[in-house]
């Protein structure tokens, strides 16, 4: 047996947890779990380059470390700021940074479309579910917003540049495929666009994954754009015999037919492995896929609100209670039809529309 | 006359050149210095009290005995030429006549930190310049200062000369590394420091060209001479360059003890308001720094005289007083308009800012469109308190120190004149005809102490 090594003691609103040296105080708060983790929009714990740049994970260190007490100066990113032993830190404690916090949010929004009802990543935006735990319910900026051009990055993938957020996580994904620097960031300031050199498509055959890491809707998978919202398909994880890459993947199905591959998420939002394009953008037939099971979808994501089919309604203990039934003012499961296991969506032409739902169809 | 140790041989024709320079006792520092050990050179540096002369100034000899030695690991010395702070324009100057001051201040540290392969870093749009240090590098090489061997010592030093793309956030010292690396330059995330990984993940000191130059002298004379001059924890002399209003604008080496009033209004450096106009504000530092009203800048909050070197320029703190910064005096007189001034730089911060983290890639720009509709005459009453809110989110939550250049400007010009942000958006149309003026901002009004 190797000889134990040394724990960090950190306690991170007031949760002392026990970590050992070198894991950054963003970890830390994620082996804990729950809202004392701060919202990270750049960091990806398999880049190592990424981190730092978003600012929303901004904590306030009140105690350095047990041979040095004193609080850090300024608000530290946590994703890039290494635990010392004894560390106090604060995050939904602090006023300081919640403040902070809020006004990150709207700066990322300040030049963000807010065009979800469009948008392919509605649903599953990390920037939306950060604006609105975080976010203010109106923007204070009320000047024309920069707009790009959407521009192509090869056959599958598309790049709205005006969504984007420079978080440079599809930047450090390309630099790990590619030997040399094809894809990166053109200009600098609120002009400064991720591109390609002059506009050339990525041919890795893993390039599809920047689409997965993309913390909002810049990057989006051309086989499944405007196809059909997030929350209308139901995630189930299959794997395949693949000869390049793991084969795990997560299917988004509607009834028998796949709408969209992409790599598994964990709770944090991040891919467990990369999938190979071949899988992400040609292996869109489910008898391709061995279908494990459904995925495991936090009950807060709206994903999760499309997987009623088979649930039933929780007893409700107040109609023991008073007597009679409650009123909901619409019961979701009354009134929609998505996910008839009747209706078979490969024969609807083209994407499907409520009005395919309606009637006796 | 004020102590002078760089611009000393100001007045000779031609110590641009070795042969002028040699004969008016130039490398003698560095023939001092190659006697001694490195440690010695560092020490010496630390007995001088020498603070960074690029805009925070750190401490040089604590800075240089930060920096990681480990073994087989080259390290380097990188001289941080990229100015590009709009108002500082003093190492142009020291570069531009006086480039073997330079030389001989990036051999005599090389020797000391131990840098064999050693970099000049310059600004980009300093396209005349390059050529004037390679020249001189050329001459010092021929001379046997730099190169194999040199002087017999066996310590081997190169200079390379890289020019910059003519960003302005290359000053800042780890994006200076990433830029030289060749890569994009955007500042990198600390720690860890240069002194531990810079250049090439080699541990590296970034310093700026004054503060390389001000080692020839402290080598000449010695460190505690060197402390001597000058007050408290502001030691040596400085270059500042000064520009606006006055009647004469220039590069100026000062010795810290004089009072700001004398700087502006003694005929041996600004010689006063231009055109009998009243001083209304001043930028002491560069362009990062808070603008101070006249009243402010000349006397304290506590009535104490302004004097020039470090600690007085920022007593009282952000609230009252501002900062040395890297010595570019911008001088306005009652004729400009702050709102207009901190529009001009708010859009320079705004074209500068590297868009790496979100705050002042977002809050730059807002901040430039919120002062341009209130310059313009389309600003509202709550835009004030809307850029003070900006500002302050910006401040303290980025990267590098870009962030807070930008905002500590607009919070200044916010604190101090208010009044004329707010005569701005009342009379609109006014404001596009005529300037505010002074208000009370230079009251008392000065006068001379010569007149």
């Amino acid at each position: 047996m190797s000889e134990a090594t040394p724990k960090f003691k950190v306690t991170i609103d007031n949760i002392t947890v026990e970590v050992a040296p070198g894991t950054t105080i963003l970890n830390a708060a994620r082996s804990i779990g729950g809202d004392v983790t701060p919202p990270a929009m750049c960091y990806y714990s398999k880049l190592p380059a990424s981190g730092g740049k978003c600012r929303t994970c901004l904590v306030e260190v009140s105690k350095g470390s047990e041979k040095d007490p004193r609080p850090m100066p300024k608000l530290v990113p946590s994703c890039r700021t290494t635990v010392m032993d004894g560390m106090e830190v604060k995050n939904i404690t602090s006023d300081k940074v919640l403040d902070a916090r809020k006004g990150i949010v709207e700066f990322l929004l300040l030049n963000h479309p807010l065009d979800c009802p469009v948008c392919d990543q509605a649903g599953e935006c990390d920037l939306q579910n950060l604006s609105y735990e975080h976010g203010t319910e109106q923007t204070r900026y009320d000047f024309p917003r920069r707009t790009f051009e959407k521009e192509d990055l090869g056959p599958n993938i598309q790049l709205h540049m005006t969504r984007c957020i420079l978080c440079y996580r599809c930047v450090f994904t390309a630099e790990q495929l590619t030997q040399k620097r094809e894809h990166g960031v053109l200009e600098r300031g609120d002009h400064a666009e991720i591109s390609t050199l002059l506009g050339k498509s990525l041919d890795n055959e893993f390039i599809g994954n920047i689409i997965d890491v993309c913390p909002v809707g810049a990057l989006t998978d051309k086989t499944f754009r405007f196809k059909n919202r997030v929350w209308f398909t139901k995630p189930v994880d299959a794997h395949c015999s693949c000869t390049k890459c793991s084969g795990k993947a997560r299917l988004w199905m509607r009834g028998d037919e796949v709408y969209r591959v992409t790599a598994r998420k964990n709770e944090w939002n991040e891919v467990e492995e990369w999938i190979c394009n071949e899988c992400r953008f040609e292996r869109k037939n489910a008898k391709d896929w061995v279908i494990e099971g459904p995925s495991k979808i936090k009950r807060s994501s709206v994903i999760s609100q499309g997987h009623y089919v088979g649930t039933k309604p929780t007893p409700v203990v107040i109609d023991k209670v008073i007597g009679k039934e409650p009123k909901f003012l619409m019961n979701i499961h009354d009134v929609s039809d998505v996910n008839k296991p009747e209706i078979e969506l490969s024969r609807i032409p083209g994407p499907a529309h409520s009005d395919d739902f309606k009637g006796n169809k | 006359m004020g102590v002078k140790l760089l611009l000393e041989n100001d007045h000779i024709e031609g110590i641009r050149y070795y042969e002028t320079y040699r004969k008016n006792g130039g490398y003698r520092a560095a023939e001092k210095a190659l006697k001694m050990t490195p440690d010695e050179i560092v020490e010496e540096v630390k007995k001088s009290g020498l603070r960074g002369r690029g805009g925070a100034g750190f401490p040089t000899g604590m800075k240089w005995s930060f920096l990681a030695k480990p073994e087989g690991v080259p390290r380097h010395l990188v001289c941080n030429a990229d100015e590009s702070e709009p108002g500082t324009f003093k190492d142009r100057y020291l570069m531009e006549f006086h480039p073997h001051i330079l030389i001989e201040g990036l051999l005599i540290s090389s020797f000391a930190l131990g840098s064999n392969a050693t970099y000049i870093y310059i600004r980009g749009e300093y396209a005349w310049i390059p050529d004037i240090l390679e020249q001189a590098i050329q001459e010092a090489k021929n001379n046997g200062w730099l190169g194999k061997n040199i002087q017999g010592t066996g310590f081997d030093c190169e200079i390379y000369v890289q020019r910059g793309g003519g960003a302005y956030i290359c000053g800042e010292e780890t994006a200076l590394i990433e830029s030289l690396e060749g890569k994009r330059g955007n500042p990198r995330m600390k720690p860890p420091f240069p002194a531990i990984q810079g250049l090439w993940m080699r541990p590296t000191v970034v310093n700026n060209v004054e503060t390389l130059a001000a080692v020839v002298p402290i080598i000449n004379i010695g460190g505690e001479e060197y402390a001597k001059i000058g007050v408290g924890r502001s030691t040596g002399t400085k270059l500042l360059s000064v520009c606006g209003n006055v009647k004469k604008p220039g590069v100026y080496e000062i010795d810290m003890t004089i009072s700001v009033e004398e700087f502006i209004y003694s005929e041996e450096y600004c010689g006063g308001m231009a055109n009998g106009k009243k001083l209304k504000a001043c930028i002491p530092g560069g362009s990062s720094v808070p603008i101070v009203p006249a009243n402010l800048l000349l006397k304290t909050a506590k009535g104490e005289t302004r004097m020039m070197n470090y600690e007085s320029l920022s007593d009282g703190g952000f609230a009252t007083g501002t900062m040395m910064g890297s010595g570019g005096f911008i001088v306005l007189d009652e004729d400009q308009c702050v709102v207009r001034h901190t529009m001009t730089l708010a859009r320079f911060y705004t074209h500068e800012s590297c868009g790496q983290c979100s705050p002042c890639r977002e809050g730059t720009g807002w901040m430039y469109k919120v002062l341009k509709n209130i310059e313009y005459g389309k600003g509202k009453m709550s835009d004030i308190d809307l850029l003070w809110d900006i500002q302050r989110r910006i401040e303290g939550n980025t990267i590098c120190p870009l962030g807070d250049a930008a905002a500590w400007p607009v919070a200044a010009a916010i604190r101090h004149f208010r009044d004329e942000f707010e005569w701005h958006i009342k009379n609109p149309e006014e404001s596009q005809r005529r300037n505010f003026g002074l208000a009370h901002y230079a009251d008392p009004i000065h006068v001379p102490a010569g007149a």
